[in-house]
């Protein structure tokens, strides 16, 4: 392909990299023009942030015995061994987990490591590093990296309290001031945007690439790859498949590259359906329900979920959705009436939800759900061990974790859920999110609950993971008669899995939806256009 | 409004208390006020400096740094060598400081290497740390000394000439040297000083070939002899001449050089708002903070002319020297924040990975640290034994960390942020109630030996106390952290 002798910023050829014996990435190349946008799209575990660990020099790349393969930048050979290496060579990264620093302002975040300084006395005496800082000068460059992205913000702001869509726009601004800066890689940038952040955040790219600075852009949405990459690159399990340009191709054909077999439905209608749900059988009730948790607030919804149903609960982000199955948890402070079959839950009480059959699957995978440095065994059992007493010996009065019962149960769910690992005994952190969410999940049904709230459960994992979860949730439904509640940003995903949904707008309940209700009737009720907490029917 | 208050006094809750603490103690030692007061300037004066030390390892992240005892180990250890060798008064002292610094530096080196290990850990291991560099202290003070390097000295020496007696009189030495150091000789030494760095500034500046602004080197120079010239006026002399500043002298200074430092803030601000109209942030001068300030200067010279307070203020005596030196600490402290390094400190401090991935050497700039506070600790160990006059040579050293570290905590300050102000407050309540707490406790119990309890029980309890009410201060904001540990908590069974 290189017969039009184009000149790349990038070339990364042959690369292979290995973790402990386990082949993560098997020959890749990646190959980058100036100035273009180029999404970089696969699975999860595909190996993309193995091949950006690889482009940066992270120390956990050369901890484990480098890699092979060459990597060149403006058509030389070049061995990115550190970060600060990368960082010299022009390349910046927006990273996934904001790297800023909530009690600087925002002028020292844009600056830091990077200060302006200017020579005193004892800078000549003990060196550059007792330079005193030029806040004024340094004011004015943050000030000029803001106005590229086109940001409104004070500089001398502090970082802490400020939105989360601005923090992206920080992040970018800081490397955008890195002076000879040419590629510049965002991790997921709009994961944790609203839609109207992320529109801004395509523009701000579309700007940022106009200078003649390369993007690479991983995501998983097909529809901003479409909106604004020019080309991308598209891995599976740790193999190039395919580099296009955006203008030859399709979303189906981007897909179907991507997961390897043909896009189908998000569940297949193949279990047979045998429920009977009645109206007056009811496993949650909610009455005057409020949960004071930041930025998902509940201000009072009644509403009643049916024994045996998908009950999805959807809305835009911000606007309580999360709160309703925190509040019934006990993670945060909740009041009003809840019922589970009938009995009323002491909402104080850390565990009664638990108590009640009610199990939970967080949206906080990393912070609630997972014991990050325990192993995927302790993960999946340390719920039901401490709640329902399972996997427990008694030997004369003492009780001992039973290890082989652990083990067993265990392998069955990693089998069951396919759980992508190297064994049972990995810690569920070194998991990609899409595992981690199965890991998640397997806790949550080792609790035999007859309620499951499952929150985000696509949030951040890949198309095939996405389909698989949402299979198995529809399965434990049909064959079980489990009562499952979806609550997920993702409308798609709700309407293709749930009996009905509510849609929350304000911390109130705007409407109760069917799945095959109108596009409009859903944009309505998600506008916060209705507050009569009727059902449509 | 209301919530503004309330908010305002959680957040203060730790010095709340101990002022509380400090008034009531103070009401019922049945002390008078000018016993206390003259008691706490000297207190002051010995410990400002050992906790001023403690700041730069906080904001790197690092702490409340146990590992100061190590910085007084070095201290005592230099302080032992010259008086065995003989050197006095502030010649001696300043021998002392030279000798004791190459020391702390390395010993803040390797306390930095062994901290850089156990990120996340550092205070209970600067704890241990100190109790086992207390070990090879006393094998060298016990030991070494006499055993191993022959020393003769009857005074200094055990008769046996194997080990430093349990105490150390420095009475005929360095007792006093930095306090008793005259207001003239420090004029002299400004001006000299001031001549030196403005000729070096402009010989480094001539050497590289950069511009050299002659006209405010020329105006400084100028400045500086006119304020020597001064000295040179018999009743200016007269007054110079003494090595003591009446409190009520220092009052008055102080707020007239609030006042003229106003002046000041103001006429440059006037000067630049002719020049540019560009506002440059936020740090500029605020014409209504000024005013705050010169009313409070005039309120609180006001408030000499009250008979009470009159009295107290005619009776303490400030060693001048001792009280620049904290300053010029307080001043350091700030001015290196406002460095590359300083930043530095600052963004590992808050965050170590935002840091590696800045390209900031986490590891270095942590060691640096470490270096910073022990050479300071030990400096402030010097001028608290020069203060106090005797070494209990087995002992100085061995409370230093707890006592530090309470002062500071009490003050406000905490694991995460500390800082001059919180320092100084926190010396001025803990050691008003390190005064008053026992002569309190002899009055309400009737029992001297209370009274001492009083005292142990007050430095412990105040770390205890103040560590304890910043973690409960902290819960507030992060609430979902909290709560994720408790959904797995394990039933009663």
């Amino acid at each position: 392909m290189d017969k039009t002798k184009e000149t790349y910023v990038l070339k990364m050829d042959n690369i292979a990299k290995e973790y402990y014996g386990n082949r993560v990435l098997k020959g890749v190349k990646l190959h980058i023009r100036p100035g273009e946008i180029h999404a970089l799209m696969g699975e999860n575990g595909a190996g993309k942030s193995t091949l950006m660990n690889i482009l940066f020099g992270m120390p956990v790349i050369h901890s484990t015995g480098g890699f092979e393969g060459t990597v060149e930048v403006n058509g030389e050979p070049v061995q990115i061994d550190t970060p600060l290496k990368a960082m010299e060579m022009g390349i910046g990264m927006v990273h996934q987990e904001f790297m800023l620093i909530p009690g600087f302002t925002v002028t020292e975040n844009i600056k830091v490591g990077r200060e302006i300084s200017t020579p005193n006395l004892a800078s000549r005496l003990f060196g550059r590093s007792m330079e005193s800082l030029d806040f004024k000068q340094m004011r004015r460059d943050a000030r000029k990296a803001l106005k590229t992205i086109g940001l409104q913000i004070e500089e001398y702001v502090k970082i802490a309290g400020l939105p989360v869509g601005y923090m992206q726009f920080i992040e970018i601004a800081r490397e955008l001031d890195k002076t000879g800066i040419r590629i510049l890689v965002f991790d997921e940038p709009t994961a944790v945007l609203t839609e109207s952040e992320a529109e801004r955040l395509l523009e701000a790219m579309r700007v940022i690439s106009s200078q003649g600075i390369a993007i690479i852009f991983i995501t998983h949405r097909l529809d901003e790859v479409m909106a604004v990459a020019d080309s991308m690159t598209i891995l599976r399990d740790g193999e190039f498949v395919a580099r296009k340009e955006i203008k030859d191709t399709n979303v189906v054909e981007i897909a179907e590259l991507m997961i390897g077999r043909k896009m189908e439905k998000l569940v297949d209608d193949g279990i047979p359906d045998t429920r009977t749900i009645k109206d007056d059988d009811i496993a949650i009730s909610l009455r005057n329900y409020k949960v004071d948790m930041p930025g998902e607030k509940v201000t009072g919804i009644d509403l009643d979920i049916r024994k045996g149903e998908i009950f999805g609960i959807g809305g835009l982000a911000g606007q309580g959705k999360l709160g309703i199955p925190n509040g019934i948890m006990g993670l945060y402070k909740a009041e009003g009436q809840v019922k589970i079959n009938g009995q009323t839950l002491n909402l104080d009480k850390l565990g009664d939800a638990l108590d009640h059959k009610v199990a939970f699957v967080s949206e906080d995978r990393r912070g609630v759900g997972l014991l990050l440095d325990e192993s995927i065994e302790q993960n999946i059992i340390f719920s039901a061990m401490q709640t329902n007493g399972k996997f427990l010996k008694k030997f004369a009065w003492i009780n001992l974790y039973d290890a082989a019962a652990a083990q067993k149960h265990a392998e069955e769910m990693v089998k069951t859920l396919d759980i992508r690992c190297t064994g049972i005994r990995q810690p569920a952190g070194a998991l990609s999110g899409g595992n981690q969410q199965k890991v998640c999940l397997a806790r949550a049904l080792t609790l035999e609950p007859d309620v499951l709230f499952v929150s985000e459960p696509t949030r951040g994992i890949d198309i095939g993971a996405k389909k698989l979860v949402l299979e198995y949730l529809a399965k434990l439904n049909r064959e079980q008669g489990m009562t499952v509640v979806i609550v997920s940003s993702e409308l798609m995903e709700l309407r293709s899995v749930s009996d009905r949904i509510a849609i929350i707008s304000d911390g109130k309940l705007a409407c109760i939806l069917k799945p095959d209700d109108s596009d409009a009737a859903f944009g309505l009720a998600m506008s916060g256009a209705w507050k009569g907490g009727q059902e449509n029917a | 409004m209301n919530k503004k208050i309330s908010n305002f006094l959680f957040q203060n809750m730790v010095v709340f208390l101990f002022i509380i603490l400090c008034v009531l103690a103070t009401y019922f030692s049945k002390q008078p006020l000018t016993f206390v007061v003259s008691e706490l300037f000297t207190r002051i004066a010995r410990n400002s400096f050992i906790v001023l030390s403690l700041i730069i390892p906080v904001i790197a992240g690092m702490g409340l740094n146990f590992g100061i005892v190590i910085g007084a180990m070095a201290a005592q250890l230099a302080i032992f060598l010259t008086t065995y060798w003989g050197f006095t008064g502030i010649s001696g002292f300043l021998f002392t400081v030279a000798l004791a610094t190459p020391f702390a530096v390395f010993f803040g080196f390797l306390v930095g290497k062994l901290f850089n290990y156990m990120k996340g850990n550092e205070m209970i291991g600067g704890l241990v740390l100190g109790y086992f560099a207390d070990g090879i202290y006393q094998l060298v003070f016990l030991f070494i000394f006499g055993g191993v390097i022959k020393m003769n000295n009857s005074t200094l020496m055990i008769p046996t000439g194997i080990g430093v007696k349990n105490t150390i009189d420095l009475k005929d030495t360095v007792k006093y040297a930095l306090d008793t150091v005259p207001m003239l000789t420090i004029v002299e030494l400004g001006f000299y000083l001031t001549l030196i760095i403005l000729a070096c500034s402009v010989i480094f500046k001539l050497a590289k070939k950069q511009p050299v602004d002659w006209k405010s080197s020329a105006i400084k120079a100028i400045a500086a002899v006119t304020i020597y010239g001064l000295t040179f006026i018999k009743p200016v002399e007269q007054f110079l001449s003494a090595d003591r500043l009446l409190l009520l002298w220092a009052v008055e200074l102080g707020c007239l050089g609030t006042a003229l430092w106003q002046a000041f803030g103001f006429i440059k601000w006037k000067l630049r708002a002719q020049k540019d109209g560009e506002d440059s942030g936020p740090n500029s001068f605020v014409p209504m903070k000024a005013l705050v300030n010169l009313a409070l200067a005039a309120m609180i010279y006001g408030l000499t002319y009250v008979p009470a307070i009159y009295n107290i203020l005619i009776v303490v005596r400030l060693p001048v020297m001792t009280y620049l030196c904290i300053g010029a600490l307080c001043i350091f402290n700030n001015i290196l924040m406002k460095t590359r390094l300083g930043q530095n400190m600052r963004t590992v401090g808050q965050s170590r990975t935002v840091a590696n991935a800045a390209g900031i050497d986490v590891d270095k700039t942590r060691i640096i640290a470490m270096i910073f506070s022990t050479v300071l600790a030990s400096w402030g160990q010097l001028i608290f034994l020069q203060n106090v006059g005797t070494i209990s040579t087995y002992g100085a050293h061995t409370q230093v960390g707890q006592f530090a570290i309470a002062a500071l905590l009490v003050g406000g300050a905490s694991v995460q942020k500390a800082t001059n102000k919180q320092a100084l407050l926190g010396i001025v309540l803990f050691h008003t109630l390190f005064i008053v707490s026992p002569l309190a406790g002899k009055e309400l119990f009737g029992d001297p030996v209370i009274g001492e309890y009083f005292r142990v029980f007050v430095s412990y309890g105040v770390i205890a106390l103040a560590l304890a009410m910043h973690a409960w201060k902290k819960p507030e904001k992060p609430k979902a952290e909290t709560a994720a540990p408790r959904e797995e908590k394990p039933k009663a069974a």
